[in-house]
């Protein structure tokens, strides 16, 4: 019973293949069985990846935490209850309580505010600064793994020489020169960041450009721009996005240490960074000065870690 | 001269030149992957090369498309030294010749879909418009055997031999004169082999066309070839028509090959005496004196590793059956 079920089921389903079949008009031999099973199954690798991405839970956190953040830094005049640099004398250093949510600091401003417009720095570092960071790494890789040879050994030993720097010492350096202010870090942290992404996209460009693929489109007469752009960025980008999510993270701590630093973003303007260097005499004091913008920043580059990761496994379940 | 050859190969050369050391870069030895070999195809017929795996046989076809340049020698393609033109007019040339892959799961961009893969020669040489193409591409994918309404999907929802179907696809797109078909089904199940030879001779007399088959499976190659020739180590060592080489190999070397081809009779294969060849190819880095198959041939005698023996003629009709060894034909 049960086996004639199933076959007739099978009949069924042939049946309706072989009028489709002539309904676009088809003779000859098609490979039945995939087109029955996959029928209802299209798919690219991007959506494959998001598909695992939404199954993984961190990930989801993650995501969860940068959209938050996103919004945050978006509608930060909507939701501070404060002015963020008003100063009211009269609440200076106050504990957190209903009023001040977050509590104040020592000129009396309210720390919650501070602390949701500060997200708009670190964001608007985060996403600039790495934004530098995967331009011109993208193009130098490029360069570097298509041409190979002479670009490829210059590039990479100044890519070397950047390796070898100490991040934060760079970047020092660089303010120390350019002098502080935001658009001086999106400078410092974009080109301190380039030569990892080189690196990446170079590796992953070698490991693509004597595929067959890139020969069949070669033989077809395809420029190298067109193999570049057409060919190997698509497939070879997959890293750059994992790796450019796990950078936005860096990226913010170092324009916390910079700002810590007092490099950085000048008073009165919020920063985390900031924040936390105005809180050190206060410590033992008032410890909410710190323990907030803190938070905040573990927060944040959190959840561009637990994306990142997550991108990274979705890209390539095999790694895990 | 005769006027029917479509594509001549004229002593090509194909070195790939190693270096040592990290800032000097000193030139130390070169892998002489071709060494010197020439042939012919005439119109519309379909020409193997056959051996074994690192003897040159995929290097001739990617010298042919000039992906990578030749140490030295020609190839004269419909009367043009395609070495010799501009890159602007090599483009045209492109048109004509196309190439087949073997590897069906490396040959096709996982990122496009089957239809910008089919339809790519059309953007890159600026033939139609976008429905025209789409028109095109569709009609190409019936022409292989494939459903025209997958021409949104991405290669990694097709089995190997629909993949390969859409590389050939592909390779007709420019509507070519000459497919050079680089182990076409080596990498394809026994049963799919067959199915894609079959569509590959179909093609052939549907669009006229020429084929080099490049392959190590000679019980392959005799099935579609119309003309055969032997390569060892960079060498061409016989060639001859698909017949003449299977019933009255001269080479030694072509002998062990086709002694290595079972037969389907169990009882056959029993009985006859095999000729098994001893020991590896040698590195093509450094290969033997004289005859290069010399120190794996029955047959060697002293000449053997001092003189190169040259391709001569040895046949006892009108046509044309080259080898090159000094005792040629002798059994073993």
């Amino acid at each position: 019973m049960h086996g004639w079920i199933q076959e007739s089921g099978l009949k069924k389903k042939k049946l309706m293949f072989e009028k489709e079949k002539e309904s676009i008009g088809i003779t000859g031999e098609i490979a039945e069985d995939s087109y029955l099973e996959k029928k209802y199954s299209r798919s690219s690798l991007y959506k494959d990846a998001l598909k695992r991405l939404r199954r993984n839970k961190l990930a989801m956190l993650g995501l969860a935490i940068v959209i938050a953040l996103i919004l945050i830094a978006l509608f930060a005049p909507l939701l501070a209850p404060y002015d963020p640099i008003a100063r009211i004398k009269a609440d200076s250093s106050l504990a957190p309580s209903s009023v001040h949510l977050f509590g104040t600091d020592l000129l009396g401003r309210d720390i919650f505010s501070r602390v949701i417009y500060g997200s708009r720095i670190s964001i608007e570092v985060g996403i600039i600064a790495v934004g530098i960071s995967v331009i011109i790494g993208l193009f130098l890789g490029a360069l570097s793994g298509y041409f190979g040879n002479i670009p490829d050994t210059v590039i990479m030993r100044i890519a070397d020489i950047f390796f070898a720097f100490p991040y934060i010492l760079g970047a020092i350096a660089i303010m120390t020169v350019l002098g502080p202010g935001v658009i001086n870090i999106f400078i410092a942290i974009g080109i301190l960041g380039w030569a990892s992404f080189a690196r990446i996209f170079r590796s992953s460009i070698l490991t693509i450009k004597n595929k067959e693929y890139i020969e069949a489109a070669r033989a077809l007469g395809a420029s190298n721009y067109r193999i570049i752009t057409k060919h190997i960025f698509p497939n070879a980008f997959a890293p750059i996005i994992v790796y450019a999510t796990m950078n936005i993270g860096t990226a913010i701590i170092v324009e916390a240490a910079l700002s810590f630093l007092g490099l950085g973003v000048q008073p009165p303007t919020a920063a985390w960074g900031k924040m936390l260097a105005e809180s050190l005499d206060y410590i033992d004091i008032a410890p909410w000065m710190m323990v907030f913008p803190g938070l905040a920043i573990v927060i944040t580059v959190l959840g561009f870690v637990l994306l990142g990761d997550g991108l990274r496994d979705a890209f390539d379940p095999k790694l895990r | 001269m005769n006027d029917n050859k479509l594509l001549e190969v004229k002593n090509l050369k194909k070195y790939f030149n190693l270096r040592s050391g990290f800032l000097s870069q000193r030139f130390s030895g070169s892998v002489k992957a071709i060494d010197g070999i020439s042939f012919f195809i005439n119109k519309g017929e379909t020409f193997g090369l056959v051996g074994e795996s690192g003897c040159g046989k995929s290097t001739t076809a990617r010298v042919i498309l000039r992906l990578t340049n030749p140490t030295e020698g020609e190839v004269i393609y419909n009367n043009i030294n395609i070495f010799k033109i501009s890159s602007r007019e090599m483009f045209k040339v492109r048109r004509e010749i196309q190439i087949i892959f073997q590897d069906p799961y490396a040959s096709l961009s996982p990122r496009m879909t089957v239809g910008d893969i089919i339809g790519e020669p059309y953007e890159i040489h600026s033939i139609g418009n976008r429905q025209e193409r789409t028109k095109k591409v569709k009609n190409l994918l019936k022409v292989v055997g494939l459903n025209p309404e997958h021409i949104n999907r991405y290669p990694h929802e097709f089995s190997g031999g629909q993949r390969q179907r859409i590389g050939i696809a592909r390779a007709l797109a420019l509507t070519p004169k000459i497919i050079l078909c680089d182990e076409p089904v080596s990498a394809l199940d026994v049963s799919v082999q067959a199915q894609i030879l079959n569509l590959m001779s179909s093609l052939q007399k549907e669009f006229d066309l020429t084929y080099l088959f490049i392959a190590h499976d000679l019980s392959v190659v005799k099935h579609v070839s119309d003309r055969v020739g032997v390569m060892y180590l960079g060498k061409i060592v016989e060639i001859a028509k698909s017949e003449d080489l299977y019933e009255k190999p001269l080479h030694p070397y072509t002998m062990g090959l086709l002694s290595a081809v079972p037969i389907p009779d169990p009882q056959l294969e029993r009985q006859r005496k095999r000729i098994i060849l001893q020991g590896d190819v040698p590195s093509p880095l450094n290969p033997p004196s004289g005859c290069r198959f010399h120190p794996r041939c029955p047959n060697a005698q002293e000449i053997c590793s001092i003189e190169e023996p040259q391709l001569k003629n040895y046949s006892e009709d009108a046509g044309e059956h080259l080898a090159a060894c000094f005792f040629a034909g002798k059994p073993i």
